[in-house]
């Protein structure tokens, strides 16, 4: 049987030394793309959380829109954006944003309203005004509960990526769908599992950040 | 405005919802894929994720579902099935959405059932009732509001998913999408983003009230108790 198939393997080291530059390239654009988005949405989400916190009927309106926000379909949120924000980067880059902001505003409240009453009184009985609070007692203890959001919304967005295909900056998505559409498994497969390990560094270079911003943390546990 | 404005005219263009490519056959075909999806992953998922919970163990195995499931791209997945003997179209598209939604309904009944009261389960016990008893009359009811939590978020997340198999080759809502992308006809890509995110925040609207009614009234009285 010479007419067999060529060989299609999932795995080819062929294949990563052949097209190295490509796959940098798209690997440089998912890690800009996510980074910019969380920053992003981590920059939104901040004042946001900080408003709504104290006030019950802020929070519920703040959340209720990002929750409307992220059940719509990502797909969906591409193509509803994409004829007013253009064919680009900046459409991906809102859509994932839009997606990171639900996740950290909830993380950021959760742990600024976490904090003990007890702790609260405590800085009020040492004349702390609001600001100083927010800044000096309040955000600090609600980090751990950011770091916790901030890996979430990490992780997320790094598989949301992909789908931005539609629009022609998917990162490593884009590898996958051409491999798909050439019927190139190696391609597709190499782009999967750099994206795994691109979520996975993520997730610990932030678990590691955390450890390190919050000492105070560790010593409580011991 | 004017892409707005052509949405509208595409939307209410009748010959876009007739016929076997339009709106009404395709909304058909996306409901399709979506329920075959979830019956899919509740028949793996519901089972092992009580009897899991009722057992006590299994956490480290659906923390690591979740987690796997978070970092992995529902379109890599789709495109690894698509690239195999599983075909083009809608067949991966349903085994893909069923993968994703099997760690939602597994985790939500795992949890259900590990945190029933042990006190109801040693009096349902102490009343001569066996462990299969006990599970189907005291710990699956006491367990269902987060089961059907567990099921509701399944559903909505393969609602959303199922419009990737327009990239594959298949149908559903997102071929407006993906045929509108490729055409350059933006009202088609606007009016269809607009149909596939009603249809997931119309799931997540009749689900909600669904999660309630299929919560037993007495645990409803209890959990409203509990909040207040």
């Amino acid at each position: 049987m010479s007419l067999d198939a060529p060989a299609n393997p999932w795995f080819s080291l062929a294949y990563v030394r052949d097209n190295q530059a490509d796959i940098v390239e798209a690997l440089g654009q998912h890690v800009t793309l996510t980074v910019q988005a969380v920053v992003i949405a981590l920059a939104m989400a901040l004042p946001l959380a900080v408003l709504a916190h104290g006030r019950p009927r802020v929070a519920t309106a703040v959340l209720g829109i990002s929750g409307v926000l992220y059940t719509i379909p990502s797909l969906a949120l591409f193509a509803i954006l994409a004829p007013f924000t253009g064919i680009g980067r900046t459409t991906v880059l809102i859509g994932l944003v839009a997606y990171g902001l639900l996740v950290l505003v909830r993380n950021i409240l959760v742990g600024l309203e976490g904090v003990s009453p007890g702790v609260r009184d405590a800085a009020r009985g040492l004349g702390y005004g609001r600001l100083r609070m927010l800044l000096t007692v309040e955000l600090p203890h609600a980090l751990p509960s950011v770091v916790v959001g901030l890996r979430l919304a990490t992780v997320t967005t790094v598989a949301l990526v992909t789908i931005g295909v539609v629009i022609g900056y998917g990162g490593l998505g884009q590898l996958m769908f051409r491999g798909f559409a050439s019927s190139y498994r190696a391609e597709i497969a190499t782009a999967t599992l750099l994206t795994l390990a691109v979520a996975l560094v993520g997730d610990l270079l932030l678990w590691f950040g955390g450890r390190l911003a919050t000492p105070w943390t560790r010593v409580g546990a011991r | 405005m004017t892409i707005l404005a052509e949405a509208f005219a595409w939307l209410n263009d009748p010959l876009n919802w007739s016929g076997p490519q339009g709106i009404w056959a395709r909304l058909g075909e996306h409901l399709t894929m979506s329920v075959l999806a979830v019956l899919l992953a509740t028949l793996v998922a519901l089972p092992l994720g009580i009897w899991l919970g009722h057992r006590g163990r299994g956490g480290t195995l659906t923390i690591v579902a979740v987690n796997t499931s978070r970092a992995l791209p529902t379109f890599a997945l789709l495109l690894l099935f698509a690239s195999t003997s599983v075909g083009f179209g809608n067949r991966p598209t349903v085994l893909a959405a069923a993968i994703f939604a099997i760690p939602p309904i597994l985790t939500h009944a795992h949890t259900g059932l590990l945190t029933v009261d042990a006190a109801a389960r040693d009096a349902a016990r102490g009343m001569g009732m066996s462990a299969g008893r006990s599970l189907a009359v005291v710990e699956i009811p006491l367990a269902l509001p987060l089961i059907a939590a567990g099921l509701r978020t399944a559903v909505v997340q393969v609602i959303a998913t199922v419009p990737l198999a327009a990239l594959v080759g298949g149908g559903g809502l997102g071929t407006f999408i993906v045929v509108g992308f490729g055409t350059r006809r933006f009202g088609e890509v606007l009016a269809g983003g607009l149909l596939v995110a009603a249809l997931a925040l119309g799931a997540e609207l009749v689900l909600s009230w669904a999660q309630r009614a299929a919560t037993p009234a007495p645990v409803r009285a209890h959990l409203a108790g509990q909040r207040r």
